[in-house]
C-alpha cells in the first residue's frame, strides 16, 4: 500500500516540533506512516519519530543538506520518491520546508498545497482562508505524491510508543545544486520565553505609535512571567522590531493560554498566526476593529496608558 | 546587471474577498493593484540595478486589467515588462503560474531573478522556489537583506525561524525578498507620465512552452468557520483594567 511520508525537517540537528503532529496526524489516514530525515541529526531523531507513529525512517546525516539549503533536499527526495511511490508527503510549514516543497513540486509535477489546517484523507486537505472565517476542503488531484504544507499546531503530537525502521538514503548530489551555499546562522532570540511556548503572547502593532514604546510590553511580559512579545507585520516591516516578533502567515504561528494584541487592528494576515489562541484581550483605540471579534475580552482605548496600568495591577495583585 | 521581477496583481487587500459559485476567487469588477509585497521586490531590483547599471524587468500572469500592476512598477522606475495574459489560465494553480513565469522569464537574459514572498490573495509562499527549479537556478528565499558582491555573487540574510541566514550564491540567480529588504518608493509625477510609453510585451499561452494548464486543485466545500461569538468589549478604564487582570488570573498565567 502507497505510504504517508512526513518530512521530518532539522533544524540545527534538532526536529521541528511541527513535524511530530504530522507524524501523529498521518496514523489516521489508513496508510503505512514513514518519514525522511535529512541532515545532521538525522539519526538521533529516528526514535521520537518511531515513538510517533513512523515505522520506517529514510535517513542520512549528510551535513550537504545543511551547508545547502534545499536543492540536495529536493534532489534527494525526488530520488526517493520515484524508488518507493508514496502517495502523500506532508510538510511543516517553516521557511526550508516551503524551499524544499515548492522546488520538488517542479520536479515531480505534482500539487502542492500551502497552509493546510486540516488532512481529512489521503488526497484531501483543509485550509482556512479570509483570515479564517471559512474553511475550505480541497481534492488534491494531478501525480503523486500529493504535497502539503500543514500549519504548526493543527494536530497535537501524542506518542504510540513504536520503534522505527532505519533505510540509510544513498546521497549523491551534483555540484550544481551546491551553487548556494549558507554561509552563517544568526540566532536573534528576545529574552525569556520563546514565542511559540510562552503561555502568553503580548503582541504589538502600529497603535504603539513608536518603536521604543515596545518597553511597556516587555515590562508587561516580566509582571506576567511566562510571557514572550511578539508584533505585526506592519511594525517589523518597519523595522521596529526584528523579524523573529513577526506573528502571523509568514511569521510565527502561536497558541498560547493568553494572547493580547495590542495596537493591532486584526488583518488577516495577523489573525491566521494567533486565533488557535485559548483567550484574546485585545486592546484598540477604534472600537470598530475586527480584532475586537474575536476578542473574549477588548478594550477600548490608548494602548499607551492601558498597557501600564495593566502592569500596574498584575504587579499589586502578586504582591 | 539585469533584474528580471515577477509581480501579481491582486484583489485590492483592504477589500472583502468572496468566492464565487465556482469556488473560485471573485477577481471581475473588484478594484486591484501590485500586490503590496511585489513592490519590495520591484524597490530591491531598482535598488541592485542602479548600483551597478541594468535594466528591470516586470513579468507578470493575470487579466487585462494585470496592465496596471506593470505600469505600477514603470512608475517607480522598471524599464520593460511582458504580461501573459489566457482565459484558460483563470484559476490557474501555483505549479502552472511558476511555469508561465519561467518562460516568460526566458524570453529574455538576466542575471538575478526577484520575486515577492507570497502573495496577499493565494499566500502560498513557495512559488519562489519551484521558479527557481524550473529555471535550473540557485536561490535565496525570504530575503529581508539583499546584494551583490564583485557584481557576481548574491549575499542575502534569509530569514528563519530563530533568526537569519545568511545564504550566497552565483549568478545567475533567484531570491524572493521580505518587506525588509526595501522601502518602496513613491512614483513621481514624472515617472508615472513615463510609465505610458514604456514598452509591454502581451503574450499568451500559445506563444509559451508550458504544456497542460488544467489545475490540480478543486474546492469540494466551503463552509463558514465556527467563531465564538465576540466577548465582552469594554471601555477602558480601571473596570477594564481589572476584568483583563481577572481574564489573565483564570488562565492561571499569573
Amino acid at each position: 500500500m502507497a505510504a504517508t511520508w512526513v518530512w521530518a525537517e532539522l533544524e540545527g540537528g534538532r526536529l521541528n516540533p511541527t513535524v511530530l503532529e504530522l507524524v501523529t496526524k498521518a496514523r489516521d489516514l489508513g496508510q503505512p506512516v514513514e518519514a525522511v530525515a535529512l541532515g545532521p541529526g538525522a539519526s538521533e531523531a529516528v526514535a521520537e519519530l518511531g515513538d510517533h507513529g513512523a515505522s520506517r525512517v529514510f535517513v542520512s546525516d549528510d551535513p550537504v543538506f545543511e551547508e545547502h539549503p534545499a536543492q540536495p533536499a529536493a534532489h534527494t527526495l525526488a530520488g526517493l520518491i520515484a524508488q518507493h511511490h508514496p502517495s502523500l508527503l506532508l510538510f511543516p510549514t517553516t521557511y526550508d520546508a516551503r524551499d524544499v516543497a515548492g522546488r520538488l513540486q517542479a520536479r515531480t509535477g505534482s500539487t502542492l498545497m500551502s497552509n493546510a489546517t486540516g488532512v481529512p484523507g489521503p488526497d484531501r486537505a483543509q485550509t482556512q482562508i479570509f483570515g479564517g472565517s471559512t474553511v475550505v476542503e480541497v481534492k488534491l488531484g494531478g501525480p503523486d505524491p500529493k504535497l502539503v504544507l500543514v500549519r504548526p499546531k493543527s494536530f497535537p503530537a501524542e506518542p504510540v510508543g513504536g520503534t522505527a525502521e532505519v533505510l540509510l538514503v544513498d546521497v549523491d548530489v551534483p555540484d550544481e545544486m551546491r551553487r548556494a551555499r549558507r554561509i552563517a546562522r544568526h540566532e536573534e532570540q528576545a529574552a525569556g520565553p520563546k514565542l511559540e511556548e510562552a503561555r502568553v503572547v503580548i503582541s504589538g502593532g502600529r497603535g504603539l505609535q513608536d518603536a521604543a514604546n515596545f518597553a511597556l510590553l516587555d515590562e508587561l511580559a516580566k509582571a506576567i512571567g511566562d510571557a514572550a512579545v511578539g508584533a505585526s507585520r506592519a511594525v517589523v516591516d518597519a523595522g521596529w522590531v526584528p523579524y523573529s516578533y513577526q506573528v502571523g502567515q509568514t511569521g510565527k504561528i502561536v497558541a498560547p493560554d493568553v494572547y493580547i494584541a495590542v495596537g493591532i487592528s486584526g488583518a488577516t494576515q495577523h489573525v491566521v498566526g494567533m486565533k488557535a489562541s485559548k483567550r484574546v484581550i485585545a486592546i484598540n483605540k477604534d472600537a470598530d476593529a475586527p480584532i475586537f471579534r474575536l476578542a473574549d475580552l477588548g478594550l477600548v482605548g490608548d494602548a499607551l496608558t492601558i498597557v501600564p496600568r495593566l502592569t500596574e495591577a498584575i504587579r499589586a495583585r502578586r504582591g | 546587471m539585469n533584474v528580471t521581477v515577477c509581480v501579481k496583481y491582486v484583489p485590492n487587500p483592504q477589500g472583502t474577498p468572496e468566492l464565487g459559485p465556482d469556488n473560485l476567487l471573485v477577481r471581475e469588477g473588484v478594484e486591484g493593484a501590485l500586490d503590496p509585497g511585489d513592490e519590495f521586490a520591484v524597490e530591491a531590483a531598482l535598488q541592485l540595478a542602479e548600483a551597478v547599471g541594468g535594466e528591470v524587468r516586470v513579468v507578470s500572469m493575470g487579466p487585462e486589467v494585470a496592465m496596471s500592476a506593470i505600469r505600477r512598477a514603470f512608475a517607480m522606475g522598471a524599464h520593460t515588462g511582458v504580461l501573459v495574459t489566457d482565459p484558460s489560465l483563470r484559476g490557474a494553480d501555483v505549479l502552472t503560474t511558476a511555469r508561465v513565469l519561467a518562460a516568460a522569464v526566458r524570453r529574455s537574459p538576466f542575471d538575478l531573478v526577484l520575486t515577492g514572498v507570497e502573495s496577499t490573495d493565494g499566500s502560498t509562499g513557495t512559488l519562489a522556489a519551484t521558479l527557481a527549479e524550473l529555471l535550473e537556478l540557485p536561490s535565496a528565499t525570504f530575503a529581508r537583506k539583499i546584494g551583490i558582491e564583485d557584481g557576481t555573487t548574491l549575499r542575502v540574510e534569509r530569514q528563519t525561524e530563530a533568526g537569519y541566514d545568511v545564504v550566497e550564491a552565483p549568478l545567475p540567480a533567484l531570491a524572493s525578498v521580505t518587506g525588509s529588504a526595501a522601502e518602496p518608493r513613491y512614483p513621481t509625477l514624472k515617472g508615472i507620465m513615463q510609465a505610458k510609453q514604456k514598452p509591454v510585451e502581451q503574450v499568451s499561452l500559445a506563444d509559451l512552452d508550458v504544456g497542460d494548464a488544467s489545475p490540480t486543485q478543486s474546492v469540494v466545500s466551503s463552509e463558514r468557520a465556527t467563531e465564538k461569538g465576540p466577548g465582552e468589549v469594554l471601555q477602558a478604564g480601571d473596570n477594564a483594567i481589572a476584568r483583563a487582570a481577572d481574564l489573565l488570573a483564570e488562565a492561571k498565567v499569573i
